[in-house]
Formats: C-alpha cells, structure tokens, sequence
C-alpha cells in the first residue's frame, strides 16, 4: 500500500490517444459541442505528450488516433488507476463505450521511451484490441471490468487524494458505479460527492499535492470541495483558483522520492487567472500546458492523459 | 407485604430469564412498548444492582430499587424522588458492603475449596451473625432463583403503589422525607426478615449451588473456561481447576471475566479488548464489564469472544508487543472474515508478514513443509494470492516476529475500514445504508460508499428511541441550525446496541477521562450506560507505567485460527461450543477494581495493571466500585457537545410534568448534605460541591466562565495556583454534603480540570486535550460537577416553565469552545436559598420574579469596582434562546471563605450603559459574581444590551422550527480585557469542557496565563439554555452569575452577555 498520501502520483508512464479529425467535425459523441480547430487542437495534444515524455520523463505511450472514437483521446474517461489496478469504467454515453468495449476499436499504442525509442512491448500483431486496456494490461495492470449494466462511471469523476477516493455523482457517474469504484480499491475510503453543475468532478478539482486539495472557485467546485472536507478522515488544505479549468491538474511525481514532483497544470498559457495562486503551492515544479482548444470536447488535462506506475509497490 | 415483596423482588433480580421479566411487567405496563421496556428494564437492572450492593441490601431495599428500574416504562411515572431513595438505598449497601467484604471473602475462599455443594451451615457459622445473615440472604437469593423462576405478581402490585403514591404528592419535599424514613425502617425490617428467610433457605441453598461454565475464545483460535460459581459471587478467589478452568461467581460482574482472561493471555493493556458474546448470527454484543454476566446474557449459554473493541488508531503506540500480537490475530480474523476489506495486493502484503512473525524468514525447504491453505489470508483466497504472499515474504527477510507484527499493523490500520464498527440501518427514506463507528466518528455507508460522515466533534448528542438512532449535529459551515438525523435498526436492541458503541467510542477516543453514568433518578429517561472503562488517554498514560520485561507469548501459527474461521465466520463463538479446549494454564486472581478509573485516580496505575490481588482487596474495590456508582449517579456529566444520552423524548415529556414537582423537592433533599464520612467522600473534591450545588438551584441557566481569550494560555504553574488547587480539594470536604460524588467522577474532574495542578499535569502529559480543542473543544469530561448542575436545572425548568427541549436549541458552535464546569463552590447560604427557591419556584414563581429583581437593583451598589473591565464580546450563540456568557478574568485563588466573601464591593464603577432592553438582564447578578473577586480589579463599566432582532429559523428536518426572536445583551468590564486581548501571557494551561443537559448546554473554557508573574485564569462560561417558552431571563442570567461568583469566588466577573432568542411558535421535535 505504501505510505498514504505518499503514493499519489508516482507514476512511470503516461498514456494518451492521438486526436481524431473526427473530434473535430463534431460527430459522434462530440455532438452538440462547438466547433474546434483540429489542428490547434492536434498541436495542443502534441505538447501535452511532449511535455510529459519530456519534461516530466515518461515512458510515453501514445494510442494513435481512432476516427470511430472522436472522444477517444479523453481516455481519462475510461479508466481508473492506482497502484496495480485499473479499472476499465463504464462510460454514461452509450456513444463512448466502444472505447471500452473489449476488443472493440482502439489500435495498438505506439510506445515511446524517453528518447523516442519505441519499446518492444508494442506489438502489432493484434490490430484491433481495444486500446487502453491491452495498453494497461500489457503494462502489468490488474484490469477490473465494470460488469455491471446498471453501472456508469466516468473516470474523471474519480478523485484519489492518495489516501481515499471521491467519485463525483455527476450526470455521467451514478452511485453503482461509485461503489464498484469501492469495490476496486478496496484498501481506500471512498465517498461520494454530489456534483451539481454538469462537469466531472475532476473538471474542477483536483489534487496540487499530497494534501493539498487545488478546486475552482465556482459554486458546484466550492460545494463539492465541502463535502469532501466533511467525508474525509484527513485534513487537506484546500486552494481555491479562479477558474475551475485552472483546477484540473495532475500531480505527477515521476522520479525518486527525493525530486521534486511536478505539476501539470494550465494556468501558465490558457488560465492566466490561476497562475498566481497556483505559484502558492510549494515543493512542486510547475508546468503549464494549455488545452484550450481541446477543451471544448469537454477535455481537461485529467482526461487527456492516464498515467500509472509500473512498479507501484516498490 | 413487607417481606413478600421482598422475596418477589429478589426472585426478579435473580432470574435470568428474560421471558420471566417480561411478564412481569406486561401487566403494569400493558400499552407502553414492551419491547423498550423490557430492555430498558434489563439494562437498568444490570446497572443498578452491582454485586455487593445486592447482596448487602435488604430484600425490601432491593425491592424498592427494582421496582422503578425494573420498569423502564413506569419510570416514567415515577417522580425523581422515588428514583432518590433509590440512590439512597444503594448507598447503604455499599456501606455495608465494605463492611462486609472481608468476611465474605473468607466465605468464599471456603466454598470454593469445599467444592459448590459447602453446606450452607458451616459457612454461617465462620461469619459472624451478621455476615451470616448477609451470607444467607445471598443464598436466599440464589435459592430463590433456582425455585421460582418466574414472577409473583405480588411484586408488581407494590410498585404500583408506590406509583400511585408517589403521583399523588404534590408537596413532595415532606413525602420524601417521610420516604426516606420508611425507607431506613424497612431496612431494619430487612435485615430481620433477612435471617427468618436465611435460615431456611440455607437448606436449598446447600444443593442448589451449582457453578456455571463459560467458555471464552481467544484470538488465536483456542477457548479458555472458566466456572463460574453460584454462591461466592464477585469472586475473584479464582480457583484453578483441574481442567483449568476457573471458578468465578455466576454473578460476577463482566470485568471479573474479562480481567481473568486478560491475565490468561498475560496481557496488560488490555483497555482495548473487550468480551463479546452472540446474541444471533448477527448481532454481537459487548459484555460490560460493568454489569453482571448472567444479567447480560440472559438464557444464552456462556460463551465469549475475546476480541478488540477498541482499535487503535496508531498501534505504533502501543507499548508491549504482546498487545499489537493480539490486535495483530483481530486483524487477520478481521481480513480472514471480510469485516476488513483490502485489496488483492494489500491481503498478499498482510499475509506475508503473518508469514513472516509466524514462520520467520522465508526458507524455501521449509516452506516446503507448510501448506499455505492452512492459512488465511483473506476471505477467498487463491492461489495466486498465495503466490503473491510468498513472494512477498520473501522480502521481509531480517524481520524479527516482532517486526513483522508492527508491518502488519503499519499497513493494515491504513485500510479504511480498520476499526470501523458497522451498524446496518436504514436511512429517512427506508434506504439500506450502514453505520461505521469508529475513532473519528461515525460514518455513513450506502453499500461500500461512505455517504456521509460525522465526526465526533461535529455530533452534539446521541440518542435512540425505540428503534430510532438519532444524532444531533452541529450546524454546517453555512447552516446556521442544528439538525437531527434519524436512522432505523432493525429492532431496539439494535438501536442500543449501536447508541452504546458510540457513547463507548466517543469515550474512549475523545475524552480524557470518562464520563460518568448519569444518576439514575433524574436520568430516568435513559439508559444511564457511560463508558467506564479507561479511555485511550488514559490507558496509554497507564501504559508508560508498564515496567516488565517483554512477555514471552508464543505465537500460535494462524493455521489453527484460520482453520477455526473457515467454520465459522460470522459466529466464532458457535465454534467455541463445539470446539472444547480448556482453557491452558494458570489464571491468577486478578483483582482491579471494575472501575479503573479510581485506580487511575489514585495515581496507582501500576498496581491496577500488574499486580493480582487478593479477594479481600477486591471486594473493597468493588465496595468502592459500588458506592462510586450509587453515588455517582448524583452526577450527570457530558463534558462535551456531544450528549450521549439515551433520552426518550416522550418519556421525558411525560415525566417533565408529573415528576416536576417531586423533582424540585428533590432537588431540595438532596442539597441537604448528608454527611457520609467514607474515604471516597474526604477524597472528594471541588467537584462535588459543585455538584450540590447545581443541584441545589441553580436552574435555569449554565453558567459559564469564559475566559475570553482562549488564545492566550499560559504555560506556568505558579505556587499560587497550587495552593489553591490545595485549598479547593479541602473545601469540598469541609462543606461536607458531598452525596455521591464518584470517584470516577471525581478522578476524572481532577485530571482535567478541576484540580489545578492536575490540570496542568493532564495538559502537559496528554496532548490530546489541546488538540481536541483545537479540534472542536469538545473535550474533556472535566465538568461534573456543571453537568449536575445543568441537569437539575433542567429538570426543574422543565418542570416549571419549560417544557420539552425544543429541538432548535441547545448547543451553539460556541461548542467548540468547550465548557467547563469550573470548581463551583456553594456557599451554603447560597445552597439553602437556592433550595428555598426551588420549592417556590413552582409555587410561587412571582415572588421568586421579585426576588430576582431585588437582586438586580442591588447590583449595581455590588458589584463595580472588583470587575476588571471586560470588553464586550458578544457571545454569539444563535442557535440557542438564552445564553449567558459571563467572562470572569481573575485571579483565582480559592478560599474555602471566599464564598463568604463580600458580594458587595464596589458597585460604584459600574456603569451599566443599556442599549436594548435592560429590564431582561438580571444585574442584581453581577455584584455577587463580583464579588468574589479578591483581586480588586476589575470595573464594569459598562452594560450593552443589544437588542432583539427578529429571525427566522431554518427548520431542519427532524426540527420544525420557529421565528425566533433574538437578544444580546451585553456587561463588560473594559478594564481587564486589555489585559486579555493585548499582551498574551505565557500559557500556563488552557482547556475546554462542554457539558450538557437535556435542556442546557454549558461550555467553559479556562485559560491560564501569566503576566509579568501574575498569574490570570479565565474562565469562559457559556451557557445554553433551552426550553419552552417563559424562561425567566433575569432569574436565569442572575442565577448564572450567582453561580459563577459562587464557583469562582476570587475571581471577578468582567463581561456578562445574555442572548436570548425565543421562538415564537413551538418547536416540536
């Protein structure tokens, strides 16, 4: 289990999925949501990648993009990580579960090394598997299933703080699916947290370190970091940001203990509003990306990418 | 009549068998709900009649207790008074108990080495003629039991009577007297009926006497029995048998059992664990140590569990690593069971350092020899979980048994479940959910989701009704009202099963000390179960003490105990019937007391923990033990926001008027000093005058010294403070009416506040006080003395003017400040006029109005000059209707005198500048708290009355509530505060105490600081008074003040806030 709090973050390899010129033409699942620039879009996905192979120095696995998945690259979505497990969700949008479906669409990831060096363990020889999870699995992931019909789970409704989970009732996340969510990761509390405007839980909050709890300033990111502070067991400072975007950063220590963690975070280029209070979290190294374009498909940082430890009990 | 009765009711007590109780009292209680009833009934027998007490009491005396206590329902019909005697008579037994200990002990020691069938004459013959009268009236006892189990109804017809009786007084202070006579007459009567019947009941005694087996199964699998033995009861002589089985007397007290197998297991810290045996496939129960067995098992057979009742949140923490080795075996039985859910890895992980303490390092060809299905390491367990655990071990090459345990612990109290009790129930809308109790509170599960959570300094009371579980909370963030949530369990045992495990959790994990039981007489509205155990502070200072080598233990591989799972999961102890292995080895007599508290008290902590003592020691503690429980009833303490009280709140209704009366004059007797010279009483301190005193009068209103600045805190202690420590422990002796303070009480008070010097040592040596604080002050017990005070006053309150408490009220977040009942001396002039009150009150309520305005017109000439100007902060209780905050900076130094001392000083400075509505405020108050100032210092100068402002009150579900109108005033003495607000001294101590009663909430909170070697306590009182309609604010602000000034009589009043807020409609809850 490692200590509590201490296990948020490790990570050794990032997965994304390349962005569909499919996400941009509005089909599919993105119906209803604005028109994007593709290719700004595309670029901002790039540098995500970039930043995290990069800067942050991880294996990088990226799916190639699936027209038939124009919300595809949102894999956040579709699974949920810690430690040894991942579990594959079951999205509320009937339109996003092909990106779930075993061996349903996907494609097989290119697997990227820190140099580029594409790794061995990407094989081409199944082209169709579903991409995510023969991703994880092939990285050594015990796969739970979401059996259950009844169930609906977006993984961006899912919080882990590093010592419990929150799983946002969102309009996409019902409470069956938050308590196989429990059922998971049995080793964690998990709550539940009303979600009152219509975004995931992560599309406004999310974790600026071990304890300290990064939320938007809207009423439904206030509300929610409220309810969390009631449920929980363990004291998080909390910082409020001006805008909820702002709020959805991944907390990323990818090396030894003694280096400094990183911060993913949008308030250096798109959320300039955010920069200054982010600047208050100490012991993290910030790294802005931005996702402006992205975010108009509903994407946030938390749901561009998964990241995950190959050696989480080490 | 006299002596049927008496019989009768000695065949009740005796009888275990439920159905037999229910019968009984189906007659009388016909309508009521025979289910609460007849629990409540067991429980309240359970509680009352401890060993000695019983057998030392008459049989009529006994009778007169069981009556009202055996119905729980018809309690509610009797008025307090009844209740008193009650106390009264319990009280004596005790005496005599203590008297008769030794002998006693002789007896037993020969009954045991005669084997049970010792004819009863022999015995007689050792004792001397009154022990042997004791002594067959025991065995009269037991006698009756075996023959007639079921109930006369001759029985039942007395009480009624007496209820009868007892409703009809009015003028109820002369009946009670006359009660009380009878009473004393009836138990001359008892003691000669007591013979007539001894001797013939010696005969059957002879045969009857039969030892009762009880099998306890240990963690690691294997099952330890013990005899317990009819005729020597609360035995501790424990006789080793042949089978290693031990005798103890079937009526022995749960402790008994409990510490005999804690000796068996060599274990010290044994506050943790705790004795649990099977009422249904589901439903587990603890054994109070409290009570007797055979009273809480009913017709069940004798079987017990020994398991951990309390987790601890950091076993790291523990001091011997013979007790993590057992929370160690809970554990695995835990995860083996599913009770603690972990994750594939987490079992693999827990399995191998179970590996690792059972088998040591990973050795490949032993491990050869080892099969791993014998152990369990989770529910359902696979292969490549075994793989899994293998390889971990691998890992853990190095680590000593020792080690390994301490991993184990290290990861696995880290599972979001460890420690958590759950409850299942159903929320409002009838949705399954579950109830975790644990360390932090208490937890709300829908399936494996928490939903919600409550902490426990977020919870202001706990309560069932029926099969009702209700929590009071604190208002949210943004909420300005309390709510009350109601759950349903199954059934009322449930619902009791579940309110007892808070309370006990509460106790242990956020208290100092315990709290005590409430007294039953006034409490008859619940169950007057408390924690009485030591709580963690307490068993982790008594642990620092443990000074022997490390215990040897084995560790027996969990094979056996994981094989014993395998059977039986849910019901371990069905296993133990069919398992049949004797308890191994030698079991010592273990003779602490039940209440550890004393011990802790005595500062002996040692001896409670090590050393065995002999029988003759034991039952003077139990004596003790049984005064301390008779006595301590007087006290009602809640020394924090949370009241963890079992109020039935119709019963209460009900009981508030017909009992109103009698209650009053109650009141009034009790304030009568009764000079029992017991050691327990010269011990007694500050506290218990505290407590008669808030019996005497002081209604309506808690009152609080709030030391305005809760920042500052000061960190010496100067000599003066522990002379006055000295000073307070002498005066309660010299005022002498010291009725029933517990030791338990008692210890507790001085722990934590009450005692000066205590109080500084508590502080320093346990953190946790200031961080409860910090927390939400809900801390500490420390205030006995104010709840009892609170108590009576509600009682009376309620009984004149108010009616229930509405729910809309009581605690405000000023909670978290925490109260504090501070040392409240009683002058007894001040007693006897508060008495005198009392009877007026509810004759005539008008005169008493008036005295209360004479008073506050005298105020202004008292009180002025010794009143350090106190800045006005206003006491923002919204919640509540009445508070009173009465901030009294002073000096405190306490004389027994200094109640005497002058009320009226200097009224001259005063200045009362009136805002709003002067008339409401009782200033006549002021000059007395003033007055007991020795350091002149502090000038009022100036009264703010604020005024009423109308608001509306968010009704909560449970809380329909009403408009309310609200007012502030305000009495300050600028002087002092400068003091307070600017230059903070150096902390010298700092607590928060809250108590509360049905209607009252009091928080104190006590700072010490010095300044340029001026030592300044503040105490900080803030009282809540809750109630319906009519409360009477001048009377109630005067008679805060009155007590602050009589509690504090050197210190001086700087800042006097009253807010009231009334509800225009009737709240009903």
């Amino acid at each position: 289990m490692g200590t509590p709090g201490e296990g948020l973050g490790r990570c050794s390899h990032a997965l994304i999925r390349g962005v569909p010129e499919s996400l941009a033409s509005g089909e599919g699942a993105g119906a209803g949501l604005p028109a994007l620039d593709l290719a700004k879009a595309q670029r901002e996905h790039g540098v995500l990648g970039g930043k995290l192979r990069q800067r942050l120095g991880l294996q990088l696995l990226e799916l190639p993009p699936e027209e038939s998945l124009p919300l595809g690259p949102l894999l956040g979505d579709t699974a949920v990580i810690q430690g040894d497990t991942a579990l594959i969700t079951r999205p509320w949008s009937p339109a996003r579960r092909p990106e779930v479906t075993p061996g349903g669409a996907g494609g097989h990831p290119r697997l990227q090394g820190r140099s580029g060096v594409r790794m061995s363990r990407a094989r081409s020889s199944r082209p169709k598997v579903d991409g995510v999870r023969k991703a994880l699995q092939d990285l050594g992931l015990r796969i739970v299933e979401m059996a259950d019909e009844n169930a609906t789970l977006d993984g961006t409704d899912v919080l882990f703080t590093g010592r419990e989970f929150f799983v946002g009732l969102s309009k996409w996340t019902n409470h069956r699916g938050a308590e196989i969510v429990a059922d998971t990761f049995r080793d964690f509390a998990v709550s539940t947290v009303p979600v009152s405007s219509p975004c995931h839980l992560r599309s406004f909050c999310g974790m600026g370190g071990p304890r300290t709890v990064v939320a938007g300033s809207s009423d439904a990111a206030q509300k929610a970091v409220r309810a969390m502070a009631v449920l929980t067991d363990h004291p998080y400072a909390s910082l409020t940001l001006p805008d909820d975007a702002a709020a959805d950063c991944l907390f990323l220590r990818p090396g030894l203990p003694g280096v400094l963690p990183f911060l993913l975070h949008r308030g250096g280029g798109d959320l300039p509003n955010s920069q200054e209070a982010l600047q208050k979290l100490s012991d993290v190294t910030l790294v802005p990306v931005s996702c402006s374009e992205l975010e108009k498909a509903g994407a946030g940082l938390s749901s561009l990418c998964l990241v995950l430890s190959t050696r989480p009990h080490s | 009549m006299t002596t049927e009765v008496g019989s009768a009711s000695e065949v009740k007590k005796e009888s275990d068998q439920l159905g037999a109780d229910a019968t009984k009292e189906k007659p009388k209680e016909a309508a009521e709900n025979q289910q609460n009833q007849s629990s409540d009934l067991e429980e309240e027998k359970d509680s009352q009649s401890s060993p000695s007490a019983k057998s030392q009491s008459s049989t009529q005396r006994q009778k007169r207790q069981k009556d009202p206590s055996e119905s729980r329902g018809i309690s509610r019909f009797i008025p307090p008074w009844l209740k008193k005697q009650k106390s009264y008579n319990l009280v004596v037994a005790k005496d005599g108990g203590d008297k008769r200990e030794p002998t006693q002990a002789v007896v037993e020691e020969q009954v045991l080495d005669k084997e049970e069938s010792l004819p009863e004459e022999e015995r007689q013959a050792k004792g001397d003629a009154e022990e042997a009268a004791q002594r067959k009236q025991q065995v009269i006892k037991v006698d009756i039991e075996e023959e007639k189990p079921s109930v006369s109804s001759p029985e039942t017809q007395p009480a009624e009577e007496v209820r009868k009786e007892e409703r009809e007084e009015e003028k109820v202070k002369e009946i009670q007297e006359d009660k009380s006579e009878e009473a004393a007459k009836r138990e001359t009567k008892e003691v000669q009926t007591n013979e007539l019947n001894a001797e013939k009941a010696v005969q059957k005694a002879t045969k009857k006497t039969k030892s009762v087996q009880c099998k306890v199964t240990l963690l690691d699998g294997t099952e330890y029995s013990c005899d317990l033995e009819h005729l020597c009861w609360a035995v501790f002589s424990l006789e080793i048998q042949e089978s290693g089985a031990v005798e103890i007397n079937k009526r022995a007290k749960g402790q008994v059992l409990f510490d005999k197998v804690c000796e068996h297991l060599n274990l010290l810290e044994k506050d943790y664990f705790g004795l649990s045996f099977q009422e249904s496939p589901e439903q587990k129960n603890w054994l109070d140590p409290a009570k007797q067995i055979k009273r809480q098992l009913r017709n069940l057979p004798w079987l017990f569990t020994f398991n951990v009742k309390f987790y601890p949140p950091d076993p790291s923490q523990l001091t011997e690593d013979i007790t993590r080795y057992f929370l160690c075996l809970q554990l695995r039985q835990d995860i083996a069971s599913g009770r603690l859910p972990c994750s594939f890895v987490t079992h693999a992980l827990l399995g191998s350092y179970t590996l690792q303490a059972e088998l040591g390092d990973y050795d490949p060809e032993e491990h050869a020899s080892h099969d791993l299905s014998d152990f369990q390491f989770a529910p359902s367990q696979t292969k490549e979980l075994e793989e899994k655990v293998v390889e971990l071990h691998k890992t853990h090459r190095g680590l000593s048994p020792a080690q390994a345990d301490s991993q184990f612990l290290e990861n696995a109290k880290r599972l979001s479940m460890y420690g958590v009790d759950l409850h299942h129930a159903k929320d409002s809308e009838g949705v399954d959910i579950k109830l975790g109790v644990c360390a932090n509170g208490l937890l709300i599960y829908k399936d494996r989701l928490r939903i919600n959570r409550f902490a426990w300094p977020k919870i202001l009371k706990i309560s069932y009704k029926r099969s009702n579980f209700y929590i009071k909370v604190r208002p949210a963030e943004l909420e300005q009202f309390e709510s009350t949530i109601g759950f349903k369990l199954p059934n009322h045992r449930a619902a009791k099963r579940l309110w007892k495990v808070c309370v006990e959790h509460h106790t242990f994990y956020r208290l100092v000390s315990p709290e005590q039981p409430p007294k039953a007489k006034f409490l008859t509205l619940g169950s007057k179960f408390r924690y009485s155990g030591r709580t963690q502070a307490q068993t982790r200072q008594a642990s620092t003490l443990i000074d022997r080598p490390a215990p040897h233990f084995e560790r027996t591989s969990s094979k056996r105990a994981s094989r014993i799972l395998d059977g039986a999961l849910v019901g371990v102890v069905d296993q133990s019937l069919t398992k049949d292995s004797p308890g191994p080895g030698e079991v010592s007599a273990y003779g602490r007391g039940v209440v550890s508290t004393a011990i802790v008290q005595d500062g002996d902590g040692r001896r409670d923990l090590r050393s065995p003592t002999k029988a003759p020691h034991v039952h003077l503690i139990e004596g003790k033990k049984n005064s301390l429980r008779v006595e301590g009833d007087n006290i009602y303490v809640r020394h924090s926001n949370l009241m963890l009280e079992d109020l039935d709140k119709a019963q209460e209704d009900i009981l508030k008027h017909q009992a109103s009366i009698s209650e009053l004059k109650r009141n009034f007797m009790e304030s009568t000093p009764e000079p029992r010279p017991n050691e327990w009483e010269k011990r007694r301190i500050t506290p218990l005058s505290l407590q008669i005193q808030g019996r005497k009068g002081d209604h309506l209103f808690k009152d609080i010294l709030s030391m305005t600045e809760k920042h500052q805190m000061a960190a010496t202690r100067t000599v003066e403070e522990k002379a006055q420590a000295a000073d307070k422990k002498r005066a309660p002796e010299s005022e002498g009416p010291c009725a029933g303070a517990s030791d338990a009480v008692k210890s507790s008070h001085e722990t934590l506040n009450v005692v000066e010097e205590k109080k500084q040592a508590e502080v320093g040596k346990d953190e946790r006080v200031i961080t409860e604080e910090m927390n939400g002050k809900e801390l500490s017990p420390g205030s006995g003395p104010g709840d009892i005070r609170k108590v009576e006053p509600l009682t009376q309150k309620d009984s004149t003017s108010l009616s229930s408490e509405s729910s809309s009220s009581s605690e405000s977040e000023e909670e978290d400040v925490g109260e504090y009942r501070p040392h409240h001396r009683v002058t007894e002039g001040t007693i006897k006029e508060e008495q005198e009150e009392d009877e007026e009150e509810v004759e005539e309520e008008p005169s008493q109005a008036s005295q209360v305005v004479e008073r506050e017109a005298a105020v202004p000439e008292a009180s002025p000059d010794r009143h350090a100007g106190a800045s006005v902060s206003a006491v923002e209780t919204v919640t509540q209707e009445h508070v009173v905050a009465l901030n009294i900076p002073a000096e405190k130094s306490v004389h027994e005198g200094a109640f005497k001392q002058d009320v009226s000083e200097d009224t001259e400075d005063e200045q009362h500048k009136v805002n709003g509505e002067v008339s409401h405020v009782d200033i006549d108050v002021l000059p007395q708290i003033i007055c007991c100032s020795e350091p002149p210092v502090v000038k009022t100068e100036m009264v703010t009355i604020s005024d009423a402002s109308q608001r509306t009150e968010i009704s909560t579900k449970e809380v329909p509530i009403v408009q309310t109108e609200t007012k502030t005033i305000t009495y300050e003495s600028p002087q002092i505060d400068g003091g307070a607000a600017g230059d903070s001294g150096t902390l010298l101590t700092a607590q928060t105490i809250t108590s509360d009663s049905v209607s009252t909430t009091t928080t104190t909170h006590i700072t010490k600081t010095i300044k340029g070697g001026i030592s300044e306590t503040r105490i900080e009182k803030r009282i809540v008074i809750t109630g319906d309609t009519d409360i009477d604010h001048d009377q109630a602000l005067a008679q805060a003040i009155r007590e602050a000034r009589e509690q504090h009589p050197d210190m001086s009043v700087t800042r006097v806030v009253v807010h009231k807020e009334t509800e225009l409609d009737e709240g009903e809850e």
